[in-house]
């Protein structure tokens, strides 16, 4: 069964298309990636997908929910990262676990905020207010924030965004072990490296529509390229 | 282009929103609105005060005294009878006059005793602002301009005569009529004294709890965007319903705290005014039952809400802190009208306009409600719970609406004629 199904999804802003009619399948445990460059409607997607925005046109199913009719079922089962995310400033990093898991099953709330301290690793600065976090910091309570709730579908925009180089590699590392245990994850990167790395599939999206979907190592064949860089380059730009 | 040019055309820009000047414009119309509405009420107020003059004596300092009256106010009823006194309330009160003044037949023979003579005063009161007292003042201006005559008069024809008498040859009997209640012993001027609290402390309070309570639940919508927390939230499994709800009764519940700490500062500084006057409100059936009480909070709560929800409706708007700070002045200046039409006027006096433009906004039903309640207009009360709570209602529903709607993360604004200006511009 697909986790999310979505057909030819339309979403407008006023007179501007930011996706055009793309279509795409994401099945159960599966980490899927969107790739493209800025502006191309990946955000887009992922807010949609995210019960953020309505749709123009099309259909997206998620978990087996109408989104444009069952959002609120859909709240219950997904988690989303926002590429630019931020948390309430004069909360403690813990506090702010807490505010969040207190939205979900009240029996599993402790072992909710357990979870995400545990994802975090901040150590004593758990429970330091949040505006004295670093940028690294900060994305890291966020990650934990995202994947604690143990949701069905989890959708991280640019996951590793603004972190270091051994942090974003504990992240990669915590992504593929969330989906090992049966959660569904969509996200995006910039980061072909982390693309090839992490996902099982991948879409290219370039001006609003797909132009590529496929496994990163058959679309590296396909484009007798070395890397996922050159097959972005060759599929968006050429 | 120099750089000055280059910072001002950019700034320009960014402060040319919808947001900054539409509320502006509304305020500006609503002012001139008020502004014709009080220079007629200025005007009408400031005319020879209508009264009635009930004269039963016919010598020489009772024909000074009409003759004062006469000349500086209109006098629409005239009798030689105190047993018209009634007849002469209901013509005075036609022509929407303020007091029938009786001369008693020994005026003049008391004063020519060495005696105070009385004048009796029997008002018709319209209301307690301070616009509805300027006829009783110019009335109490000419019994006094009356009394400094009949001084005068009294040195001129004797020099020997007692200096506190002359000093205050007449006194005044005085008893005011005010929605279907008779006041012995008090002038509208007392009254209005003596109603102070009602008429200024619970306008100010009101008007600070709705300011307060109002800049916290925009500046909280403003930073849930700015600190790019709001996403977040709306993908969380709880209702719109209930993120709406919770930001309002959380600034509600802040904004009656703040309340109660400046309600103790006022009082205190109200304290001084109300003692001066030495009157007893209890005396005269002037005070509030508990039932009053609950009838008084219902419609500060649902005030309240309502300013909150409007609030939300503007927080909405804010893309950040700095447009949050623009967005509290419409809600300032919806608090500040009924604050200073309440102060200056009763309702019931108000012209048309005002009167509707009053009634229109949530905040002036709580600045109304205790002084209503204590001439027992219960009708302008639940009238106004009635349709404070209509207007909370449909304003927290377009809340969730708009929290249902792209229009909170995109903030997508039809505006084409300005967008299309902009474009022309720059």
């Amino acid at each position: 069964m697909s986790a999310v199904e979505v057909k030819n999804l339309v979403k407008k802003y006023g007179s501007i298309d930011a996706v055009k009619g793309i279509s795409f399948s994401i099945d159960e445990g599966e980490i899927f990636g969107l790739i493209g460059p800025n502006g191309a409607g990946k955000t887009t997607a992922l807010r949609v997908m995210s019960t953020l925005l309505s749709i123009n046109g099309g259909s997206v199913t998620i978990l087996g929910y109408d989104l444009s009719k069952q959002a609120p079922e859909i709240r219950r089962l997904i988690s989303y990262l926002p590429e630019d995310a931020g948390a309430y400033k004069n909360l403690s990093g813990r506090a702010y676990l807490q505010f969040i898991a207190n939205f979900f099953d009240p029996k599993e709330v402790p072992a909710m905020v357990q979870k995400g301290i545990e994802i975090t690793n901040l150590g004593v600065r758990i429970d330091d207010r949040v505006d004295t976090y670093s940028k690294g910091m900060m994305r890291r309570l966020l990650v934990g924030r995202a994947l604690m709730t143990n949701p069905k579908l989890a959708i991280l925009d640019e996951p590793t965004s603004g972190l270091d180089v051994i942090n974003a590699q504990e992240i990669r590392k915590l992504i593929k072990s969330t989906a090992q245990t049966g959660t569904t994850v969509l996200l995006s990167s910039h980061n072909m490296l982390e693309v090839e790395y992490l996902c099982d599939r991948i879409a290219l999206i370039a001006e609003g529509k797909i132009v590529e979907t496929g496994k990163p190592k058959a679309l590296m064949e396909k484009y007798k390229a070395r890397n996922i860089e050159e097959v972005f380059i060759r599929t968006v730009h050429e | 282009m120099s750089g000055l040019g280059n910072i001002t055309k950019k700034e320009i820009r960014e402060l040319l929103t919808p947001a900054t000047f539409i509320p502006i414009i509304v305020i500006a119309l609503i002012f001139a609105t008020m502004g014709t509405s009080l220079q007629g009420m200025q005007e009408q107020a400031q005319e020879p005060p209508i009264i009635g003059v009930i004269s039963e004596d016919n010598s020489s300092y009772s024909a000074m005294a009409s003759t004062v009256l006469h000349t500086y106010a209109k006098s629409v009823y005239n009798s030689t009878s105190t047993a018209d006194l009634q007849i002469g309330l209901q013509t005075v009160e036609q022509h929407n006059g303020v007091a029938v003044v009786i001369i008693p037949g020994n005026f003049s023979e008391r004063i020519t005793e060495g005696q105070q003579g009385t004048l009796e005063v029997y008002w018709i009161m319209k209301g307690t602002g301070l616009m509805d007292s300027i006829s009783s003042s110019i009335l109490e201006s000419l019994l006094s301009f009356i009394s400094t005559n009949v001084s005068k008069e009294l040195i001129k024809q004797n020099s020997t005569v007692n200096a506190s008498f002359v000093l205050s040859p007449t006194q005044r009997i005085e008893t005011t009529y005010y929605k279907n209640r008779e006041f012995a012993g008090l002038s509208p001027n007392t009254i209005s004294g003596m109603l102070t609290s009602q008429s200024i402390l619970i306008p100010i309070v009101m008007m600070m709890i709705i300011v307060m309570a109002g800049s916290i639940v925009i500046t909280s919508m403003a930073l849930e965007k700015e600190n790019k927390t709001l996403e977040t939230l709306l993908t969380l499994p709880v209702k719109r319903t209930s993120i709406v709800t919770g930001k309002i009764i959380a600034a509600a519940i802040i904004g009656l705290l703040l309340a109660v700490i400046y309600m103790i500062g006022m009082q205190f500084y109200f304290r001084g005014f109300e003692m001066s006057g030495g009157v007893n409100l209890a005396a005269y059936g002037l005070t509030l039952s508990s039932t009053d009480f609950i009838w008084v909070g219902i419609s500060l709560f649902l005030a309240l809400i309502a300013g909150l929800s409007l609030c939300m409706l503007l927080g909405t708007f804010a893309k950040n802190y700095k447009s949050a700070q623009t967005l509290t002045f419409p809600i300032t200046m919806l608090a500040m009208i009924p604050m200073f039409i309440t102060m200056f006027a009763d309702f019931d006096t108000l012209p048309l306009p005002i009167k509707i433009l009053t009634f229109a906004i949530p905040f002036s039903h709580p600045m109304m409600a205790s002084r209503a309640l204590l001439f027992d207009d219960y009708i302008l009360v639940i009238g106004g719970i009635v349709y404070v709570g209509l207007f909370a209602l449909v304003t927290i529903s377009i809340v969730v609406w708009v929290f249902k709607t792209d229009r909170l993360l995109t903030g997508t604004m039809k505006f084409k004629w300005l967008k299309a200006l902009k474009r022309r511009r720059f």
